[in-house]
């Protein structure tokens, strides 16, 4: 790829740096426009000289200036002068007329040559400083790869994800830098948001998505643009749900995909699903889980050895994708009922809140090996979740209880254990999981109620988190209203102006509240979560 | 002619008053606050000692009894009903004893006493006739009456020592008394989440309510208390019966944000009037809790489930003494092992049993 190819192309002597130089300076005199290859080429140019710029703050003189940032840049720097003059407002290199352009290459190379080692040791060290400091925009790690390779000394930095980051002008101006140039139209955050998090967005559902921005359909490929739509609207939703629809939209994209010329398909698809991503990241934030999927997919697409032949390389990755979905989420809910239905006895009263694939599936399983218990069905305001998992336990023929969760500390007296789903389990042992998921655990304590975790290890995430404030998502704030008696008090809310209303949808389960956590790898306590994770990167 | 017209005129008073009691009970949560049923109760005793016919204070005592039995038994859930009832049996108790001329202090002694010997000889004590008992007892009522008038007013002055500025306070519910403390410190910048308590959403009410007085109001739903709580500097709840170990019985999910108050350390402030102090226990199963109609909890709609399901809406909550700081009274602040001591005040223990 182009990338790859500057790169080498920094180390080569200056010959075949003119003679290239020379064939763009052709082309570009017979007035043939630039192929895309070179408009990318020159995008990422022109991102370096910014950086080069800003390093170079310190160098007054132009001339040298100029010259130390040619050797740098790739060999149609020059050309990148000349076609961007109008546009690139760096005074460094404006300031030169394009006469002068040839002028320095017919300095001596060994000047060059030295300069151009000395630069890059500084522009790493920059670098390395620069990412410490800041949290990047995709816009970064594209051009961290077109420069030299990677740099042990380099810390470890973890993005700091722009979703959590909706009160700082600065990242909310990069991401619509970033989405415009993936040609993503902007989601608008909707009403007025709780002064404790404003740092996060807050979207309204009435509108479908459709209406309220218009999707290129040239640009996403339209079974995301469907999965966005059916994300934002709700109607795909829980943990495990996401994940699959995302994976069969993937796949979807992988077979009507076909590589461009003069493109790796390994590079090439991974920068395509890079637009979708963020698409469906304005439709709703990503959860743990979706992260982890595709993680997976890109780590599976950049491993296709460049000599696969395209249609070799897609039938593997639609393999390796119904692979994922077998093991990780279907088997893994196999063996977690195996070891769930042992912990359930008879005449036992098992309470469950909200809707959890996954502890359904456990309770069906248990009715049908004949299991005798009955279900107490916690449900809470404005999801009303529960009613979906009464349905289908009822129609398997469970006796079942339905309260909501206000009136939880009534029924928990006739309860024997509790099972809860997981939304994403934290390196710090917290349970990430539906709101009211810790309240009930709270309660329970109180009782001496036992809870159980049911959650499979795709879902295990590597942050850490201690309250439900810094990370979480806000849910269409209408949602509160409600009308009884004929009257909906809170109608006219946003005429209120000291008038809020909150609608989170996930909170965190300190580990000293849950007693067992059921993997498909065993049942561990809560506090053995970074052991799993390390061990799976080990694996992996 | 006039007494038999003054007395169907009261029992007409009495029937309207009971049927209200009656109705209010049942549908979306008390319609009426228990300020009014307070006030509206001891009016009708007051109407009663003035109209009925006795002639010594054992047979108004027993008047009064009488009318008190029929009135918790209409709407056993109401406790302010029995609890006017048993502050009046009291003070007429003491007007009797006032009127014989006996102190104070051998009251108590008696009392003292009366753990040894048998409670028969009090009944011979109220058979004695006194003039003036009549205009006094009125009298004493009356009193009753400006103090249950005041005990809005006395709680939210207080409002003002408890609050500081930039505070994030927790309700839940609604609640008349907590509102008006809240408005009370309104000139202080703070922030309050209402917890809106499904199904019946009296928060949202609440919510407007204080937004209105230009405070700072979230509105949350109940499955959020605990998510939010880490931020709460401290939680005032109202109650509807303050019972006699110093527990409550309040709306439900008030239980919940105790517990999450708890685990937090944040201290939970009650704020409640005396006539909600009652003498009976958490343990008494039968009369505790209430439940209303689940169809706000689960409606009709989901009319192919509805019939293989139980669906449960309790009304109220038991909160345990040791989860609750203080209680602000229009007496003042109190802990809630001081509770038993203060019905000894209020309540004859006689009457605890009506």
């Amino acid at each position: 790829m182009a990338a790859a190819a500057e790169a080498k192309e920094l180390n080569d002597n200056s010959d075949e740096t003119d003679s290239k130089k020379n064939e763009i300076l052709r082309a570009r005199n017979d007035g043939m426009e630039l192929s895309k290859e070179e408009k990318q080429r020159l995008r990422k140019e022109k991102k370096q000289q910014k950086k080069n710029k800003k390093d170079d703050k310190g160098q007054p003189d132009n001339g040298m200036g100029k010259k130390d940032k040619k050797p740098l840049t790739a060999p149609s720097a020059q050309v990148t002068t000349q076609v961007q003059q109008p546009v690139v407002t760096q005074k460094a290199l404006s300031a030169s007329p394009v006469s002068e352009a040839p002028a320095p290459v017919d300095r001596p190379a060994k000047s060059k040559a030295e300069l151009r080692a000395e630069r890059r040791a500084r522009q790493e060290a920059d670098r390395a400083s620069k990412q410490a400091k800041k949290g990047e925009s995709a816009a970064q790690p594209s051009v961290g790869k077109t420069k030299a390779p990677p740099n042990e000394l380099q810390p470890v930095v973890k993005r700091l994800p722009e979703h959590i980051q909706a009160d700082d002008p600065e990242v909310v101006k990069k991401l619509a830098k970033k989405l415009e140039k993936q040609q993503i139209p902007v989601r608008l955050d909707y009403g007025y948001k709780v002064s404790l998090f404003s740092h996060l967005h807050q979207y309204s559902r009435k509108a479908p998505l459709t209406q309220q921005m218009s999707i290129p359909s040239t640009v996403i490929h339209p079974s995301i643009v469907r999965l966005g739509l059916q994300y934002s609207q709700g109607i795909v939703a829980g943990s495990n749900a996401r994940s699959i629809a995302l994976l069969h939209a993937f796949k979807q994209v992988i077979r009507d995909y076909s590589t461009p010329p003069n493109e790796e398909l390994s590079r090439d698809l991974v920068n395509k699903l890079k637009p979708y991503i963020s698409f469906l990241n304005q439709c709703r934030p990503l959860s743990a889980s979706m992260g982890n999927a595709i993680k997976f997919i890109k780590k599976e697409i950049s491993n296709i050895p460049s000599q696969c032949k395209e249609e070799e390389a897609k039938s593997r990755l639609q393999a390796s994708i119904d692979n994922y979905i077998e093991v990780k989420i279907n088997l893994a809910a196999e063996a977690i009922t195996k070891f769930a239905i042992e912990k359930i006895s008879n005449d036992d009263v098992i309470l469950v809140y909200g809707c959890s694939s996954l502890v359904n599936h456990i309770l069906c399983d248990a009715f049908k090996k004949e299991r005798k218990f009955r279900v107490v069905v916690v449900d809470s305001r404005p999801r009303l979740e529960g009613r979906e998992a009464l349905r289908r336990l009822v129609k398997m023929g469970i006796h079942c209880t339905y309260v909501l969760i206000s009136a939880v500390s009534y029924i928990l007296p006739e309860v024997s254990k509790v099972f809860l789903g997981a939304h994403a389990l934290l390196a710090n042992g917290y349970v990430m999981s539906r709101v009211g998921t810790s309240q009930i655990a709270l309660v329970a304590k109180a009782y001496n109620v036992p809870v159980l975790v049911c959650c499979e290890t795709y879902k295990f995430c590597e942050r850490v988190q201690t309250d439900s404030f810094v990370s979480n998502e806000l849910d269409d704030p209408d949602e509160l209203t409600v009308t009884r008696n004929g009257r909906t008090q809170l109608k006219h809310w946003q005429s209120f102006h000291m008038l809020g209303l909150l609608n989170l949808v996930y909170d965190v389960t300190p580990p000293d509240f849950v007693d067992l956590v059921i993997t498909e790898l065993g049942m561990i306590p809560c506090t053995s979560v970074p052991v799993v994770l390390r061990v799976k990167n080990v694996d992996q | 002619m006039p007494g038999t017209d003054r007395e169907t005129d009261l029992s007409e008073r009495t029937e309207a008053f009971l049927a209200e009691l009656k109705r209010s009970g049942g549908g979306a949560g008390p319609l009426r606050g228990s300020g009014e049923t307070a006030r509206e109760t001891v009016a009708l005793l007051r109407k009663i000692t003035a109209q009925a016919r006795w002639s010594n204070a054992g047979e108004l005592m027993e008047i009064v009894r009488k009318e008190g039995r029929r009135m918790t038994a209409a709407q056993p859930s109401e406790t302010t009903v029995g609890n006017m009832v048993r502050r009046v049996l009291k003070i007429i108790r003491e007007e009797y004893a006032r009127s014989r001329g006996s102190s104070e202090e051998a009251d108590q002694q008696e009392s003292l006493h009366k753990l040894l010997t048998s409670g028969g000889l009090s009944e011979d004590n109220f058979r004695q006739h006194f003039a003036p008992l009549k205009g006094n007892v009125i009298e004493a009522v009356n009193e009753l009456l400006t103090e249950l008038d005041g005990t809005t007013e006395n709680i939210a002055m207080q409002a003002l020592e408890h609050i500081h500025s930039n505070e994030v306070i927790m309700t839940i519910g609604r609640s008349r008394t907590v509102e008006a403390f809240l408005k009370a410190a309104c000139k202080r910048k703070f922030h309050v989440i209402v917890a809106e308590c499904a199904p019946f959403c009296q928060g949202h009410e609440m919510a407007t309510s204080l937004s209105e007085a230009n405070i700072e109001t979230t509105v949350i739903p109940d499955a959020a208390i605990f998510a939010v709580m880490s931020r709460v500097n401290k939680v005032i709840i109202g109650t509807q019966t303050v019972l006699a170990n110093g527990g409550l019985r309040a709306v439900n999910g008030t239980h919940t944000l105790a517990l999450a108050a708890k685990h937090h350390s944040t201290p939970l402030i009650v704020c409640a009037p005396m006539f909600k102090l009652s003498p009976q226990f958490p343990n008494e199963e039968d009369t505790f809790h209430k439940f209303v109609s689940p169809q706000e909890v689960l409606p009709f709609t989901e009319g192919e489930i509805l019939s293989e399901v139980n669906v449960h809406c309790p009304v109220f909550d038991y909160v345990p003494p040791e989860l609750i700081t203080l209680f602000i009274s229009n007496i003042g602040g109190n802990a809630p092992s001081y509770i038993y001591r203060l019905m000894s005040e209020l309540y004859h223990p006689e009457d605890h049993e009506l």
